[in-house]
């Protein structure tokens, strides 16, 4: 298998601080990869980097082939790279149906000009996104409320709208920044099959960091864990949980 | 009638006047705020600089106007929104651009922002003087309409101005073209989900550079609308638009920061704040002095406050509006 995201020799500080150290991993087309490690490992920082929200300090990030290092968020995006947020962001001040619709790029009523003078166009590619925001809100589960504010829905609701988003632009890869987190078993249970579904049917392929190993052991093959900065080790789920090196990085030599 | 006619052209006249250079400026305002989250000192010297503009090519092509029946400064608005909108992005690359890569604070941003409005203000005495310039040339005449009222004791007739007429007509275009923008194109939704969450907007691929240039494009544009007609309906001074600066903040944030709908309606309550408060009451109270006891003398002057204290309405208004809703007229912050 092709590697459809191909991280080289990155370093990255903040001051003094060396938070990701000659890091290189690789995440193979069509897989859900997950990235794990204890606090401080350098997660959410070559997340970041990843997904162009920060810039790094040496080396070289490729997305099919092609680098895309420190390439702001929003190329990326038309690249077919998406990422969601930790901490769920929505426009809150539009409906969830609404918010689905602001995603689809490159459409006409994009300039004033076809605003005015071209409506019949306008309208139709509104109409179109309308439709496609209904499928994806139906796939889903959020049907029930399209129409509320945003930012009034739950926080697992709010999750699912992240990856609803990633949907309506057509994702090639979609990075997950601690999907699982603040959100109830019963909606975490749709998120991981939703998650299933999109890879399987779609072939989205998947950067997972999580918390959650029990959501890490049943969507992730590999598992990379990272420690102080680099991969320390990489392979499935089993090899991971009975590596003793790792063992130690999450509980202390004294445990092991 | 006649107290009537008195009123409409002193208050709703005036008011109205007032309140749309008010909205207009306010809009610029509350736009860049709700997009770069700080307050734009300059906008005022964008006015001027605007205003210029028109000076010069009228300066320049003196006459053009009458071709199409229109003031020439009007003729050549177009253009100087145009030049107005260039200075705008160039400032922001050159000064505020680079502090925003930094990631500094508001305040930074707000104090280069004065440190831009010494600058226009300098260049602009340069080349301008500090005189007072009327922008009808020779030649060119402000109309007046002289509306006669149908009523018999009517004598006065409501009097409006050409440039009166034409800032009114741009206002509504102004609010109308606003609205669709911000609702029917891709680009008014990009703007308006970049003041909710620039992260996500950025996430969702949306280029936040371009919608800053935007920004700033409606921004100046608008500045060159609100500082020429303006000028036209008074006349040219190098420090005009600069005395409304703080009237224009406070139509802002009287309509809730960030917020174009609020900006344009507290734009015309801090208008018509000062109208009301500056007019003499007793002007309307003398004909129905006979329905008051004969001890009961009405004043010669009746007006709330003296014109020259016609600065320290907007604030009264501002101050008592954000005790009773905090936010503004509409919630703030978010367009």
């Amino acid at each position: 298998m092709p590697s459809i995201i191909d991280v080289r020799h990155v370093y990255k500080a903040f001051g003094g601080l060396k938070v990701i150290n000659d890091c290189s991993i690789q995440v193979e087309q069509g897989s859900i990869t997950g990235l794990i490690g204890p606090n401080g490992a350098g997660k959410s920082t070559l997340f970041n980097i990843i997904a162009g929200a920060l810039p790094l300090d040496s080396g070289q990030v490729l997305l099919d082939g092609e680098d895309i290092t420190n390439r702001p968020a929003n190329e990326l995006f038309h690249k077919g790279l998406l990422r969601t947020f930790q901490i769920a962001h929505e426009f809150s001040q539009l409906t969830a149906l609404e918010n689905l619709m602001m995603v689809p790029p490159r459409q006409a009523g994009e300039s004033l000009f076809d605003a005015w003078f071209k409506p019949g166009v306008v309208r139709e590619q509104e109409d179109a996104v309308r439709r496609k925001a209904l499928e994806v809100i139906d796939f889903i589960g959020l049907h029930h409320v399209r129409n509320e504010l945003a930012g009034n829905l739950s926080g697992g609701q709010k999750k699912l709208l992240e990856l609803g988003r990633t949907m309506m632009a057509d994702a090639r890869v979609v990075l997950l920044d601690e999907i699982a987190a603040g959100v109830n078993r019963t909606l975490l249970g749709d998120l991981v099959s939703n998650i299933e579904r999109l890879n399987r049917e779609l072939g989205y392929t998947f950067l997972v960091i999580e918390h959650d190993m029990e959501m890490i052991a049943r969507l992730c093959d590999p598992v990379i864990v990272l420690a102080q900065g680099s991969v320390m080790v990489e392979g499935t789920i089993e090899e991971i949980r009975n590596n003793p090196q790792v063992i130690e990085a999450y509980f202390g030599s004294t445990a092991a | 009638m006649n107290e009537l006619v008195f009123f409409i052209n002193n208050v709703i006249v005036a008011g109205s006047v007032t309140g749309s250079i008010y909205a207009i400026g306010a809009i610029g305002v509350t736009l860049i705020f709700s997009i770069m989250r700080f307050a734009h000192f300059a906008h005022a010297d964008m006015m001027t600089f605007g205003t210029f503009m028109v000076l010069l090519l009228t300066l320049a092509f003196p006459g053009a106007g009458g071709a199409v029946g229109l003031p020439t400064p009007i003729v050549m608005l177009p253009l100087a929104m145009v030049l107005t909108a260039l200075l705008a992005v160039g400032i922001d690359k050159a000064f505020y651009k680079p502090l925003r890569a930094h990631g500094v604070k508001p305040i930074v941003m707000v104090i280069a922002s004065l440190g831009v409005t010494l600058m226009l203000q300098g260049v602009i005495r340069l080349f301008a003087g500090t005189g007072s310039q009327n922008l009808y040339l020779a030649g060119e005449r402000k109309e007046i309409y002289r509306l006669d009222v149908p009523f018999e004791m009517a004598a006065r007739p409501i009097i409006v101005t050409e440039p009166q007429v034409i800032l009114f007509l741009l206002t509504i275009v102004c609010v109308v073209g606003l609205h669709l923008f911000l609702n029917r194109t891709r680009l008014g939704k990009a703007m308006r989900a970049m003041s909710d969450n620039p992260d996500l907007a950025r996430a969702s691929g949306i280029n936040t550079n371009h919608i800053v240039a935007v920004t700033w494009v409606i921004a100046g544009g608008l500045a060159a609308i609100a500082g020429t007609l303006l000028s036209l309906d008074v006349t040219f001074k190098p420090d005009l638009s600069f005395f409304l600066l703080l009237p224009i903040f406070a139509a802002a944030i009287v309509g809730g920061v960030g917020h174009p709908y609020g900006a344009i309606a507290g734009g015309f309550v801090v208008g018509f704040a000062e109208t009301l408060a500056v007019f003499n009451w007793t002007v309307l109270l003398r004909p129905v002095q006979h329905l008051f006891p004969a001890w009961l003398e009405i004043p010669r002057n009746l007006a709330f406050v003296g014109t020259e204290y016609k600065i320290v309405v907007p604030f009264f208004i501002l101050v008592a509006i954000l005790v009773w809703r905090p936010t503004g007229l509409f919630k703030g912050k978010v367009i």
